[in-house]
């Protein structure tokens, strides 16, 4: 019988591979040693270490690299610190000209590059071709549109930036930081994983093609020692990591004391829910594309199925069905679902999660069919009898491993949702867009899918919550975070110190502790001494300690200021101001008095803030999203939502006129503040809480907590239910060991490096900068269609 | 099985997921060389060879009936290692005017299926409609392809739309019956989905997309829908029901991308004409150009190609 004949009685899919001849002599060429891309030419690395880069398909040698030190560090952050000099001067038009160049390179390249990159990675040949290369190709040429509209003039870069990325999405990862940042002026030192350097490698001579003026895209080879050198290298003013947030956390440490800017991009453990009116067949086709793809090796990966009881019978069923199917093998192949794990190392720490899942009671189920002996292969796998408790459903697999769990109501899917330290992304399915809407904001997360999965864009931000990281890479707040939003230095600080003698009040005032709309006595029973300019005793100011932090903390996780209307908050910030424009004599005399100013500057700080609350009363309800059109049929609605529990840590200038522009504008986004005011100035900040209890605000959603100076500051960085802290001290070492202190819950952090800042400036810049920091991007991604 | 209209009004389809899997999955699989020649073979063994053409005469359907014992030319068959009479189509498929001819000029194992039913409207009467199937079957018809009532999924009319089609399948008596569902004048996959349920709760042994004359045939999406209805059925009943594909699938490429798409769906067990039939016209010349391709390594000249 002829093989077609056979073929066509039992008929099934042969082998299709993609031709790789070319990719392979390419390949083959890299043993040239000079193989550092520093300021536009290829050198040879001045360290003798090596990495010996593998083919996770059949887990041989491909080719070795270099692992740069410091000698190659220096060389390519000097060579990038030089041309920023020409580079953030080049028109707007020669940048989005460059950038459009290396856009329609990568097209030209395309095949190659996925060919490559799947060689590299071990990832199958339909995600690199379909969807990582494509992807990369819209990334440059999203950006080169910003470089055309950013006036680098007007909005300024930063510097050099450090980019160090992971091996998932090697090209992608590279795209996402090179694009926005060259974009806007920036130039960059890249460090491709050590498993995965090939197609950056190879990025770098469509770069030589494109004629990238020298010095601006710098590529050197390394591994973590490498990273390191970077991150700390003085001339790098930021850095643009992905990866784990165990290291991202080592970076936020290391960076601490020359506060770099970060962007970090980290881990995850991202629950795919699946409400039972959901069409639950497509929805066994989004698991497929949330967990089972690039091999589960996706930091936003659906790992963990969240399936509502009255269904989770029949979905585990249909799943386990379609698991049957997945083909695992060659990822040249062109019918592998599923590839090879990108290096020895990872394919044991997934064979031990494993174990241990099975250990603590989880049931483990896989195919019926074995994966390839050869090669770095791992099949399709699922936990069921997991609970929020088990290990498996906690840690980050990196795996093609899902975990799932079952609810009973929207509320409980939400809660168990939340419940990780991380925030990256989810996937909600269901029909019913009320319940899908409901939910999308629940969820602390950066990225919401609605019915669809590991959907990306360029114009769509990306970025976590909570222990995923912080900062977005896409659209419009990604490229903020390439750019220098220093606030203004006071010109020269121009205080006129009252000469006369200050009438001080004869009754006794009884300041205490503001905490969840009440006026507290302080747990500790200590007090310290208000005193004036002129250093006489005014009153005693209440000491708050940990436990006051506790409680205030307590108090204001119950403030429903997240949920409120901003119509609400607007109107209350109104209200507020009309309120505090009634107690100008007490204001003014105050800041005669303890600030020291003259009647006309007090009056000029007390008119500044009842206008500043005024500013962002009428911005609480037009600080708002984005809609984005993504190529689908679709919206993506890019949502500005809260951070959550601020503390802000105040100083001593302009004390009226600082504390009302963060309590209003935390107030405008939504979040609850913990105000922590200078010592020296306590007095100014309990006197507002008489305003606060006139004016309706919301109890807990504006706390004042007075103590000695810095006294606190431990006790409010580390308490891991505070989401952000804010610290306005001209004191480098106060301001990096509050960020230092950040990496227990990951809080965001806003530290301005200002000597004095310029509290009374009214640019919009400067407002807007406040907004920004106290808000968060979420981007829930909408496809419709009947 | 009887009417479950709760099931049916359950059933839920996102367009935007159903449009996902589909363009992914021609992208997931890809058949070359020798296994593509098998897989075009198997195609040619799935086609239900058609013409319903208002200006069909016996002479038409007598060609079409050589070309359907012949489907490749008799040097490919050389070529590609077969044996004379190895392969040959699926049924052909004609109006009821036709039917003896076409019997005449088939030998017994290529089937004859007939549209029926008022085809393709579907609006005359229900008497008519039922007595055109008695007569096409006395005629020598094997397999009745019916329309149904387009109004009825419009109005979610379940009831009546499942009662005509159990009453045609009565009238059919051991035929096997192909339920068309229009789906092109469905307009959503949600109706698709329901009238596809209703259909085979009816007793339709097949469901198929179109009628051919409908401005949206068949596609990967409305047929992507049908097959989860079908093995919903299945998985329900224990019982396999036939897809039938038609319209607008003419070339060798497309016609790869639905194998792939049952292959995927339902399974291998699927794949033979008991089960899946391609309705098509052109389709066969595009698959010997293919197969001749991939025999001789050179592009044929169609008109080298014997038409049907």
């Amino acid at each position: 019988m002829s093989k077609i004949i056979q073929n066509f009685k039992n008929i099934s899919y042969g082998p299709a591979p993609e031709d790789s001849k070319d990719v392979m002599s390419w390949i083959n060429s890299l043993n040239n040693p000079n193989h550092l891309f520093i300021n536009g030419v290829w050198v040879k690395s001045k360290s003798s270490k090596k990495i010996q880069v593998i083919n996770p398909a059949s887990n041989k040698k491909l080719t070795t690299l270099s692992i740069s030190n410091n000698n190659d560090v220096n060389a390519a952050v000097g060579a990038a610190k030089k041309a920023f000099n020409s580079w953030s001067k080049t028109s707007s038009d020669m940048r989005a000209k460059y950038l459009y160049a290396l856009a329609r390179l990568i097209q030209k390249h395309s095949r190659f590059l996925s060919v490559l990159e799947t060689i590299d990675n071990g990832k199958p040949i339909r995600e690199t071709r379909d969807i990582d290369i494509p992807l990369v190709a819209r990334h440059f040429y999203y950006h080169a549109g910003w470089a055309k509209k950013i006036d680098t003039k007007i909005n300024k870069p930063i510097g050099v930036v450090g980019q160090i990325i992971p091996w998932n999405f090697p090209l992608l990862m590279l795209a996402w930081k090179i694009a926005p940042a060259i974009a806007a002026g920036n130039t960059v030192v890249l460090k491709p994983a050590e498993f995965t350097s090939l197609t950056a490698l190879y990025f770098a001579e469509l770069c030589e093609k494109a004629r990238i003026p020298k010095g601006v895209i710098n590529i050197i080879t390394g591994d973590g020692s490498t990273g390191e050198l970077l991150t700390a290298h003085p001339d790098i003013k930021k850095i643009a990591f992905t990866g784990s947030t165990e290291v991202g956390k080592k970076i936020i440490q290391s960076t601490a004391k020359h506060e770099k800017k970060l962007t970090m991009e980290l881990g995850g453990k991202s629950p795919f829910i699946v409400f039972e009116d959901a069409d639950l067949d497509s929805a066994v086709e989004g698991v497929v594309d949330a967990i089972w793809f690039n091999q589960g090796q996706v930091c936003c990966a659906g790992s963990r199925l969240l399936i509502q009881e009255s269904v989770e019978k029949l979905f585990i069923k249909k799943l386990k069905a379609r698991m049957e199917k997945l083909r695992v093998g060659n990822p040249l192949d062109k019918s592998i679902d599923i590839g090879a794990i990108v290096a020895p190392v990872q394919l044991k720490k997934i064979q031990s999660i494993v174990k241990k899942g099975e250990k603590e009671g989880s049931k483990l189920w896989q195919p019926s069919w074995a994966c390839p002996t050869e090669g770095l292969f791992y099949p399709p796998s699922i936990f069921t009898n997991v609970s929020p408790s088990s290990f498996i459903a906690q840690v980050e697999i990196f795996g093609p491993v899902l975990s799932v769990l079952s609810f009973r109501t929207p509320s409980e899917a939400a809660t168990i949702a939340n419940n990780t330290p991380y925030g990256l992304a989810a996937s909600i399915w269901s029909e019913n867009i009320n319940l899908a809407l409901d939910i999308a904001p629940k969820i602390k997360a950066g990225v919401i899918w609605v019915n669809s999965t590991n959907l990306f864009d360029a114009a769509c931000g990306f970025g976590g919550y909570k222990e995923s990281g912080f900062g977005r890479e896409g659209g419009i707040e990604g490229i903020r975070a390439y750019q220098d939003n220093t606030l203004p230095e006071a010109s020269k600080i121009n205080k006129r110190v009252n000469k006369n003698k200050i009438e001080l009040s004869t009754i006794d005032t009884t300041p205490k502790l503001y905490i969840g709309g009440k006026q507290k006595r302080p747990d500790s029973g200590y007090s310290f001494n208000q005193l004036s300019s002129q250093k006489e005793f005014i009153c005693d100011i209440a000491r708050a300690n940990r436990k006051d932090v506790r409680d205030t903390v307590e108090a204001a996780s119950k403030s429903k200021i997240g949920t409120s209307s901003n119509f609400n908050r607007s109107q209350i910030l109104f209200y507020l101001a009309e309120n505090l424009s009634q107690r100008k004599e007490t204001f003014v005399h105050l800041l005669m008095s303890i600030v020291g100013v003259n009647r006309n500057q007090a009056i000029k700080e007390f008119e500044q803030s009842c206008e500043r609350i005024f500013y962002y009363a009428s911005m609480a309800d037009k600080f708002e999203g984005n809609i984005h059109n993504p190529p689908m049929r679709g919206l993506t609605l890019a949502v500005k939502e809260p951070i959550g529990i601020m503390a802000s840590i105040m100083s001593n200038d302009q004390p009226l006129l600082s504390i009302s522009t963060i309590i209003s504008s935390l107030f405008a986004n939504g979040n609850s503040s913990i105000i922590v005011p200078s010592e020296k100035t306590s007095l100014i900040a309990t006197s507002l809480y008489q305003v606060f209890e006139t004016s309706d605000i919301p109890a807990g959603s504006v706390n004042i907590l007075t103590t000695k100076e810095n006294e606190l500051n431990e006790t409010l960085t580390q308490h891991e239910n505070i989401h952000g802290i804010w610290a306005f001290s001209n004191n480098a070492k106060i301001r990096s060991s509050i960020i230092h202190g950040t990496v227990f819950n990951l809080k965001r952090y806003w530290c301005p490096k200002n000597k004095t800042i310029d509290w009374s400036n009214n640019s919009e810049e400067f407002l807007n900068e406040f907004l920004y920091e106290g808000s968060q991007v979420k981007n829930i991604w909408i496809p419709y269609g009947e | 099985m009887n009417l479950d209209t709760d099931l049916v009004s359950n059933i839920r389809i996102n367009l935007s997921a159903i449009e996902r899997r589909t363009s992914t999955l021609t992208k997931r699989r890809s058949v070359k060389k020798d296994y593509q020649a098998a897989w075009l073979l198997k195609a040619i063994s799935l086609i239900d060879l058609t013409t319903l053409s208002g200006d069909d005469t016996a002479g038409k359907v007598e060609r079409l009936c050589e070309k359907a014992k012949r489907p490749i030319s008799l040097d490919l068959h050389d070529k590609l290692g077969l044996t004379q009479g190895e392969i040959k189509v699926g049924a052909v498929c004609v109006y009821h005017h036709l039917i003896k001819e076409a019997k005449k000029n088939l030998p017994n194992n290529i089937p004859v299926a007939a549209v029926s039913t008022g085809f393709p409207a579907g609006l005359s009467s229900f008497k008519t409609r039922k007595q055109e199937i008695t007569e096409s079957i006395k005629n020598g018809a094997d397999e009745i392809d019916i329309v149904i009532n387009r109004g009825f999924v419009l109005q979610n009319n379940w009831k009546k739309l499942y009662e005509e089609v159990r009453d045609f399948k009565k009238a059919a008596k051991t035929k096997h019956i192909k339920a068309i569902l229009g789906v092109g004048d469905l307009e959503t996959l949600r109706n698709v989905a329901k009238a596809s349920m209703v259909c085979m709760m009816a007793g339709a042994d097949f469901i198929k997309t179109s009628t051919g004359k409908e401005s949206i045939n068949a596609n990967l999406n409305n047929s992507l829908v049908m097959l989860r209805m079908i093995r919903h059925f299945y998985q329900m009943t224990g019982k396999k029901i036939g897809f039938k594909p038609a319209g607008g699938i003419s070339t060798a490429k497309t016609v790869i991308e639905f194998l792939i798409l049952v292959m995927e769906e339902l399974g291998h067990e699927w794949i033979n004409p008991k089960y899946l039939r391609i309705g098509a016209s052109s389709l066969l010349i595009d698959i010997e150009r293919q197969l001749y391709h991939f025999a001789l390594g050179r592009y044929a000249n169609k008109e080298k190609l014997a038409i049907g």
